[in-house]
């Protein structure tokens, strides 16, 4: 009830701003103030931010074998044998500083998600990714930086990050990308991520997390074209203390660097609607 | 009954505060800037509308006065907050109301206008041309070919698969909920989220070109510009699905979109869309946007699509019964 009312009045102000806006939209076709704007420049490149702090505005994208397991792993065929060595897994270092420290249950888990990771992987239905694994798939992604939100766009899926630098809410509700509050300590940005679902996970392997996922991020830029990215996982309910992440993420030094449109959901429907399609339909 | 009780009385105040505010209009606004000196627009923007696309039959006037707007918000508003019959299919999909997605509990500009098409004056789409209304009976044909709409997920619109709504576009039209964008502006780069459907676009404002021709887009390639005040985002490279309600754009479509803050709570959007292949002449519209408060949740339409599912699903199970019972 109070909600709705908060509602309600916010509607009244609107609508009574909107008059306002009809008396004096007309005297407010604005010639251009001579002189003001600056010519617009790509300036993502400069170290600092109009606000002194580092600039990380940039198309960056993960090198690594990681979004197909996030511990070390050897080169391995792929969970589709029709796909060949076009789409087998390659081997990695790992991203990890140990091997995942599961509860036993979530051990069992874990490799149930791997030997049925075709039919469990989020991934594979153009699901929201999750954090930390957005940062790490293999597709670009672009950081916007402001004082007051540091925005994540994401190739796959179009997922987005809103990082609250200054506005620190508590997660309204469980999501899918999680509530992100930011701040800054000297260069390094710290992004602290709850509020997430139990649907994503870490990879390609089933390595998974429950609700009571609590991701801190440590992001720096380490250089003028890489950015030095930690997380620590936190998970009581699966794991039986937190772990850390460590990669290095690159920036996208070409110059026609840009995000594509990655609207996979066409791509997915057969597999997840499929059953469901009339036998005799077109 | 207590929902449409506090609306009523909600709308009642608006209306009486709408009367004195216009004594305190603004008349000197001086647009917010950024460090670099361009307009800011950044923050949380509501297009909500009660003003259709095309201008509606019977009416002959450009604009109506302010008594007949408010009369009719009132009268949409009072039709919002009627309480679904249990058990229909408005029941059983949404009450708007409960739900706060109706319209009278967004933010609304006030907008005189009888149609957002301001060009043609007539507010009505251009006559089409031959090649466009081809274009248009073969889209219906495929349609039809491909079977009702129960009969495969790809037979349904794509706002139904969460895959575009044809009103979010571009171009950026309201709908009848998740109306909220945010812009953030960064040296070189704008990006609106818009809300419905949680979709991003970021557009560079530097002069490169726009993407190859083979690369098409449902949202197309966007380059933005500052025109003085006003930002302009031209967009191209679409591909041949975009809707403007049942008349079809071609994928040769260019829009551009124009953003210029009229007060410090309204960005008054305006689109040409130019598709000599579709429509004889270019045609415009024009919406006001209203300053709204954030901020905007993720909205995972796809990943909780259970409806399109449960649609296909109920479709087969009717099928089923119906063979049984032969």
């Amino acid at each position: 009830m109070r909600a709705w009312l908060g509602r309600a009045s916010i509607a009244a102000v609107g609508v009574i701003a909107g008059l306002a806006l009809s008396f004096t939209a007309a005297s407010q076709a604005r010639a251009p103030q001579a002189g003001a704007p600056q010519p617009q420049t790509s300036g993502a490149r400069t170290a600092r931010a109009a606000d002194g702090k580092p600039n990380l505005n940039g198309v960056y994208q993960a090198i690594s074998e990681a979004y197909w397991d996030i511990e070390p792993h050897g080169a391995a065929a792929g969970p589709v044998q029709e796909l060949g060595a076009s789409y087998a897994m390659a081997g990695g270092l790992g991203i990890v500083d140990g091997p995942l420290p599961y509860k036993p249950d979530a051990l069992a888990k874990k490799k149930q998600n791997f030997a049925n990771r075709v039919k469990l992987d989020p991934e594979v239905k153009c699901y929201l990714p999750g954090v930390p694994r957005a940062m790490y798939m293999q597709y670009p992604f672009q950081i916007i930086q402001t004082p007051t939100y540091i925005m994540m766009v994401f190739t796959y899926a179009r997922a987005v990050r809103t990082i609250y630098m200054t506005d620190h809410k508590e997660a309204p509700a469980d999501s899918w990308m999680g509530w992100s509050n930011g701040h800054w300590e000297g260069n390094t940005l710290v992004v602290d991520t709850t509020g997430f679902n139990d649907m994503t996970w870490f990879d390609r392997a089933g390595n998974f997390h429950s609700d009571q996922l609590h991701v801190v991020e440590r992001i720096t830029a380490s250089g003028a074209d890489h950015l030095s990215y930690e997380a620590t996982i936190e998970d009581p309910q699966t794991f039986t203390r937190p772990w850390k992440i460590t990669l290095p993420i690159y920036r996208r030094v070409e110059k026609n660097a840009q995000l594509l449109e990655f609207n996979c959901i066409p791509f997915v429907e057969d597999l997840i609607y499929g059953h469901l399609r009339k036998p005799s339909s077109n | 009954m207590l929902r449409r009780f506090v609306a009523a009385t909600a709308f009642g105040s608006a209306i009486a505060l709408l009367l004195v505010s216009t004594l305190t209009a603004q008349s000197n606004y001086k647009v917010p800037r950024l460090a670099d000196g361009h307009p800011d627009f950044q923050g949380f923007w509501n297009n909500t509308t009660y003003t259709p696309l095309e201008r509606p039959k019977g009416i002959d006037r450009e604009f109506f006065t302010r008594e007949e707007v408010i009369e009719q918000m009132k009268r949409a508003a009072a039709e919002e907050s009627e309480q679904t019959t249990p058990g229909t299919v408005a029941d059983v999909h949404y009450d708007f109301t409960q739900f706060g997605l109706d319209r009278s509990q967004a933010p609304v500009a006030l907008n005189l206008r009888t149609s957002l098409i301001i060009d043609p004056v007539d507010g009505h789409f251009p006559p089409m041309t031959e090649e466009g209304k081809r274009l248009n009976a073969a889209r219906a044909e495929a349609r039809k070919r491909a079977g009702p709409i129960t009969d495969a997920a790809q037979n349904q619109p794509l706002s139904v698969r969460c895959i575009l709504m044809d009103r979010d576009g571009p171009p950026m039209l309201a709908g009848a909920y998740n109306n909220n964008y945010q812009i953030v502006q960064s040296p070189g780069t704008v990006l609106i989220l818009v809300e419905m459907l949680h979709s991003p676009r970021v557009i560079p404002l530097d002069t490169r070109p726009q993407l190859p021709q083979q690369v098409r887009q449902l949202e197309g390639s966007s380059r933005g510009r500052w025109d003085g005040d006003t930002l302009v985002i031209e967009t191209t490279n679409f591909t041949d699905m975009f809707m403007f309600a049942a008349q079809g754009a071609s994928a040769d479509m260019k829009l551009t979109e124009r953003f210029t803050r009229t007060a410090d709570d309204t960005l008054t959007y305006r689109f040409t869309v130019d598709d000599p292949k579709v429509w004889t002449r270019p045609w415009t519209a024009e919406v006001p946007w209203k300053k709204s408060v954030g901020p905007i949740f993720e909205h995972a339409c796809h990943e909780g699509n259970y409806s399109l599912a449960n649609l296909l699903a109920g479709a087969r199970e009717d099928e089923k019964r119906a063979k049984a019972k032969k």
